[in-house]
């Protein structure tokens, strides 16, 4: 019984050592770069919690990121790598500035269209490699970095070709209308309505992985496809349903972050919050409930750099290195195993001990 | 104690397995220079683990093991092959996308210049194979090799790298009759040319047939050594399958009903094109246990998974309460009152990383009961599964304990825990208590027995002899695929009467054996 | 429409399929000796990332195209090197780790790209040199056939050949036969005392080479400098044609000409006005489309594994 609480404070401390580890690194960097190395680390690390526009900026960013968080648990949850949450969140994205630019609609109706939409673009999104994996076996770690290119290319298509304002000198969609925008939440900040929806997919989300019979299926599935089968559950259409959900909770974040953050379809590369969701759901270990901070912490050193590249010469990509570095230490099975095997072995020890006694 | 007649011997040998489980007490095994040395003895008597210890894979607790009069220690495999000790896996240990001298030479290949010399590794197999008489074409692939040839390449791996003590595990186990005939002749080619054999196998007429002596292993103890011209098939089985413990099972007659389980004409063939069931048809009648006695390998695994939905492709029919199966789901199945002990039971049975509590509802989630408000109803499974772990005394801190940190007989009683409370009309118990603790063992047992008294029918398949005559009230054997007997009633036969039909000493005829099923 | 098919069937064509297919093709026999060895590598993007920049940035300040391609080279390797270690020392789940460094990757270049030379889009601002063409004597007299194979960059020759190398190494060689032995039963090989990790390690350091190469030859032969994730998911498309090819030397090989292809096409469909985005789609539709067809290894429905 020891054993296993040990094994659980091990996973927390290899996280935080692997958080530890990736920080060093960059601030390795980092004096290799700036000639004040301590001051721009500083702003790196304290900066974001100077002004309540920083602070706000935290949580804008957080809020695409708890969506895609949460699409990537649910997906992988039935032991799927799939990438596609990428994708579905750009289309998802699309879909939603195509109903926001092409629609009339009334306050209110027209975001929720909107999202559904997006959510019915990502579904379609994470769906297809689900399907070629379910009726062919094709893994979708390839398949599902193939749909993200595709997302990408069809939604420039739709929104060079089909929503395009030639008027507006670079290449994005017509401003949306009024009625599909998600309205701001505080003052001094771009904090809008969406936290209130990711909030809640949050919670759905959490209720779906782990009070359902949906989830509990999948989270069986994930462990033991062969206990799944034996016990008589549907595992190839648990599996299909539960990257469809994943996928439409990616399409709605993409969504809902192009209603609250923008005023027309802006992207021309992918945006990246379909990856960001993987090194969330990886260090939330695909539970919703860690989800939040996760993406809380991701969007801290996503603000921490924007600030740092503002005043150093240190550019802002240094947060995909410290992201790296996260998720292969965290994946790295027997890094500090050593220890760990240790300290196991000194409590059941002492467990005997004490049983002697 | 040096003793030259001797090639190879094993002194006082003990294995204790982490989970306290004694594999192998002060045995003493000694082989003589070219002989062909049978180990017999039934399924679990420890005849792995001393082969284990011999080929380096287990280190024993106790004990010596002397090779050409001087005491060594095996490290591991690649140690024991040094020494000129070589195993035949009865799953074979070759790459079959390659072909046959590849596999020959892997890891110590023929070079020419940077280039493997596929010529000379072709020549060299080819010449050893004419050596030995274990004629194999070099250049076939061995994936388009039938099983027998496999085997062929398997034993001339093991001569090209200069063994000198052959151990083969089970090797007839996989192996049509023809070819089963023309390995002996190869066999008896290797020990006339001064090799030395340890054939491992329950098949009695075969040992007669070709080995010299003999070593008989019974619940980890030696029970006999023997010249096999001195003692008969019946001497031999009788050392094998002789009572253990009494169990000690208290139970009523049992009053058997109408037929709830009927198998008719039940075969399957394998992905080798093997038909490992060959025509069944017997039934389970409501308030009975069933038994199925039988060498492990001889169908009752393809049995109990296709009744159970896990195999399919069989020809002939399973019928539940009257109700055909055949296409039906494994939760139509379940539905229709079938539950299922898997012999596997951490592949099959339960998720070594979740709680006990999501493994004792795998099949019921989805019930009314177990749902409110469309959510799963947490309160009404905590107090079932806390129930169930009371009701089957599983030892565990609480309910969300990880399945994998029980001890098997703890993880075995979650699986029986379930599948005993989800109101079955039959039970498929394959090797219920297989590697579990004597106290354990006995509850799932006595639990068997109550269930049978509720009106339950019981199919309960075991390579324990004992258990299977303790426990049941009727009991068919399986040998090779077929029913070689039907007795209706169990307290009339003991482990010899068994033991002769399951090592295929005897057969029913047909019409007795038939008697195993019933239309009603 | 007339003016596509005539286009599609010039030598011009052809050749820029070739061009095309030459990082796909290294990357792709890349991808084959991790898969013979039994390891999900999906870090090829991110090597070639490195690869590429390393090989401006060394051709840059060494002033040597092969100086350069050697730098390149060096530098994907190691990121070999560190996906090697953590999944077979430190075992680590493949999937995941080959993330991370594509992660990496992306953003890695672009930091270091700004740090050297203070652009985040290209290395325009160095003067790094290139991997020249080369025509061979005597062919590129011959109609036809002479446009098509001679003039290429020195890279796709090289690439031609790393086929021809791997075959060989593959099929001809100890070390292949042992790899091969290790992808398929690591437990046999084992048993006759092979190495698993350190085979596995050198077959993902021999595949980092050829992925590097595939990456040095986007920077300094494709586009004479290197531009923001300009691998732009050719690595998994390799390793799609992987798949495709059946594990198979020629028909990956062939696999990755398709795909090249589909990259190819796109310049002779612009008679057709079609919109850029279609075309850039293609590719990435091709592999999909491919993979559907062909299946995966790994049987969808928790297939019944024989112990």
């Amino acid at each position: 019984m020891q054993s296993r609480k040990i094994e659980q404070r091990f996973r927390i401390i290899r996280m935080l050592v692997a958080v530890v580890i990736a920080l060093t690194i960059a601030f390795g960097f980092v004096c290799f770069v700036s000639k004040t190395p301590f001051e721009t680390m500083g702003n790196f690390l304290f900066g974001p919690f100077l002004t309540v526009r920083r602070l706000g900026n935290i949580v804008e960013m957080t809020i695409p990121l708890l969506f895609t968080g949460v699409s990537v648990s649910i997906m992988y949850s039935c032991n799927q790598i799939n990438m596609a949450s990428e994708g579905g969140f750009f289309l998802g994205g699309v879909a939603a500035a195509y109903i926001a630019v092409t629609f009339a609609l009334p306050y209110g109706i027209h975001p929720l269209l909107c999202i559904i939409g997006g959510g019915f673009a990502g579904a379609l999104v994470c769906g297809i490699p689900a399907v070629l994996y379910v009726k062919k076996g094709v893994l979708p770690v390839v398949s599902s970095l193939m749909m993200n290119y595709v997302s990408l290319y069809l939604g420039l298509l739709i929104i060079n070709y089909v929503i395009r304002d030639a008027q507006a000198g670079y290449p994005c969609s017509y401003q949306y209308r009024d009625t599909a925008i998600l309205p701001d939440l505080f003052s001094k900040t771009n904090v809008h309505a969406g936290l209130l929806i990711a909030v809640m997919v949050l919670i759905l989300g959490y209720l779906y992985l782990y009070k359902s019979q949906w989830g509990y299926c999948i989270r069986m599935i994930g462990k033991n496809p062969n206990f799944a089968k034996y016990s008589g559950m549907n595992v190839a259409g648990t599996i299909l349903g539960c990257q469809l959900v994943g996928g439409f909770v990616a399409g709605m974040g993409g969504a809902v972050e192009q209603l609250g953050m923008y005023g027309r379809f802006q992207y021309q590369a992918l945006s990246n919050h379909g990856f960001d969701g993987v090194l969330i759901a990886i260090l939330s270990h695909y539970n919703p409930k860690f989800v939040a901070p996760a993406a809380l912490f991701l969007a801290y050193i996503r603000v921490g750099a924007d600030i740092m590249a503002r005043s150093s010469d240190v550019p802002v990509e240094i947060v995909y290195i410290i992201q790296a570095i996260i998720i292969i230490f965290v994946a790295a099975e027997r890094f500090l195993e050593g220890w760990k095997h240790r300290e196991i072995v000194k409590a059941s020890r002492l467990e005997l001990e004490i049983k002697g006694e | 104690m040096v003793n030259n007649e001797y090639i190879l011997s094993m002194e006082n040998i003990t294995k204790v397995y982490s989970n306290g489980f004694v594999a192998n007490k002060n045995v003493n095994f000694s082989v003589k220079k070219g002989e062909i040395h049978a180990l017999v003895g039934e399924n679990g008597a420890g005849k792995s683990t001393l082969m284990k210890i011999l080929f380096g894979h287990e280190q024993p607790e106790e004990g010596k093991i002397f090779y050409k009069g001087e005491e060594i220690h095996i490290a591991n495999p690649l140690a024991a092959l040094d020494y000129g000790i070589g195993m035949v896996h009865q799953h074979f240990m070759l790459v079959p996308s390659l072909t046959v001298a590849e596999n020959m030479v892997l890891g110590m290949e023929p070079k020419k210049g940077v280039l493997f010399d596929y010529k000379t590794a072709v020549e060299r197999t080819r010449e050893i194979s004419e050596k030995y008489n274990l004629l194999v074409d070099p250049e076939a692939k061995v994936e388009d090799l039938p099983v027998g040839f496999k085997q062929k390449v398997e034993i001339l791996k093991v001569l090209f790298r200069g063994v000198e003590v052959l151990i083969l595990d089970e090797p007839t186990a996989v192996l049509t009759p023809q070819e089963t005939k023309e390995l002996f002749t190869e066999l008896l080619n290797l020990k006339k040319n001064g090799y030395t054999v340890i054939f491992i196998s329950h098949k009695l007429n075969e040992i007669k047939e070709i080995c010299d002596r003999l070593t008989v292993l019974r619940n980890g103890k030696v029970t006999g050594i023997a010249d096999v011209s001195d003692i008969t098939e019946q001497e031999i089985s009788n050392k094998m399958v002789g009572r253990n413990v009494m169990l000690n099972i208290e139970k009523e007659k049992a009053k058997p009903g109408s037929s709830v389980l009927q198998v008719k004409h039940l075969s399957y063939t394998d992905m080798h094109g093997k038909q490992v069931v060959k025509d069944i048809s017997f039934s389970v009648r409501k308030g009975e246990i069933l038994g199925v006695a039988g060498v492990e390998g001889n169908g009752q695994r393809e049995i109990s998974e296709m009744i159970t939905g896990l195999l399919s492709g069989q020809t002939g029919e399973i019928l539940v309460d009257g109700k055909a199966l055949s296409g039906a789901s494994i939760r139509d199945i379940r539905l229709s009152g079938v539950a299922h002990i898997s012999e596997d039971r951490m592949t099959y049975g339960s998720v070594g990383d979740a709680s006990i509590e999501e493994n004792m509802i795998s099949e019921r989630y989805y019930k009314k009961e177990f749902n409110r408000n469309g959510l799963l109803d947490f309160k009404r499974i905590k107090e079932c599964v806390n129930q169930l772990i009371q009701n089957y005394g599983i030892k565990c801190d609480n309910k969300d304990a990880q399945v994998r940190t029980l001890s098997g007989g703890n993880i075995q009683k979650v699986v029986v825990a379930r599948e005993f409370s989800s109101n079955p009309k039959v039970i498929i118990a394959n090797q219920p208590t297989r590697g579990i603790d004597v106290g354990a063992s006995e509850f799932i047992r006595k639990k068997l027995v109550s269930l049978r008294d509720e009106g339950v029918g019981v199919l309960l398949i075991s390579a324990d002899l004992t258990e299977v005559i303790e426990t049941s009230d009727s009991i068919i054997v399986m040998n090779n695929g077929e029913i070689a007997a039907y007795f209706e009633d169990a307290s009339k036969v003991d482990e010899t009467i068994l033991g002769e039909y399951m090592l295929g000493l005897k057969r029913q005829s047909k019409e007795e054996a038939g008697g195993a099923y019933y239309a009603e | 429409m007339n003016m596509v098919l005539q286009s599609i069937f010039s030598a011009e064509f052809v050749y820029s399929i070739l061009r095309m297919a030459t990082p796909l093709i290294l990357a792709a026999m890349a991808a084959l000796l991790t898969k013979k060895a039994g390891v999900m590598c999906i870090a090829f993007e991110s090597i070639m990332l490195f690869a590429a920049l390393g090989g401006v940035v060394g051709s840059a300040f060494m002033h040597s195209a092969l100086l350069g391609v050697l730098s390149g080279i060096f530098c994907g390797v190691i990121v070999a090197f560190i996906f090697a270690y953590f999944v077979l020392i430190l075992n680590a789940n493949t999937v995941l780790t080959g993330l991370a460094l594509n992660t990496l990757g992306s953003g890695g270049t672009v930091f270091a790209l700004y740090v050297i030379c203070g652009d985040k889009g290209t290395s325009t601002s160095l003067s790094s040199l290139t991997v020249p063409n080369v025509s061979i004597p005597l062919v590129e007299k011959i109609p036809l056939l002479g446009s098509i194979v001679s003039g290429h960059n020195i890279m796709t020759y090289a690439a031609l050949l790393s086929v021809i190398l791997v075959y060989i190494f593959i099929n001809k060689t100890a070390l292949g036969l042992r790899i091969r032995s290790i992808g398929e039963n690591p437990q046999a090989a084992e048993s006759v005392g092979i190495k698993v990790v350190r085979t596995r390690f050198i077959a993902i350091v021999l595949a980092g080479v050829l992925a590097s190469m595939g990456g040095v030859y986007m920077s300094m032969g494709y586009l004479p400098f290197f531009t923001r994730d300009m691998v732009a998911g050719r690595g998994f498309m390799a390793i799609a044609a992987q798949n495709l090819g059946g594990g198979m030397v020629v028909p990956t090989m062939l696999s990755a000409i398709l795909f090249g292809a589909a990259e190819a096409l796109p310049n002779v469909m612009q008679s057709l006005r079609l919109p850029a985005e279609t075309m850039q789609m293609l590719p990435y539709i091709v592999t999909i489309t491919a993979l559907f067809f062909v299946g995966g290894t790994h049987k969808g429905e928790g297939k019944r594994h024989k112990k």
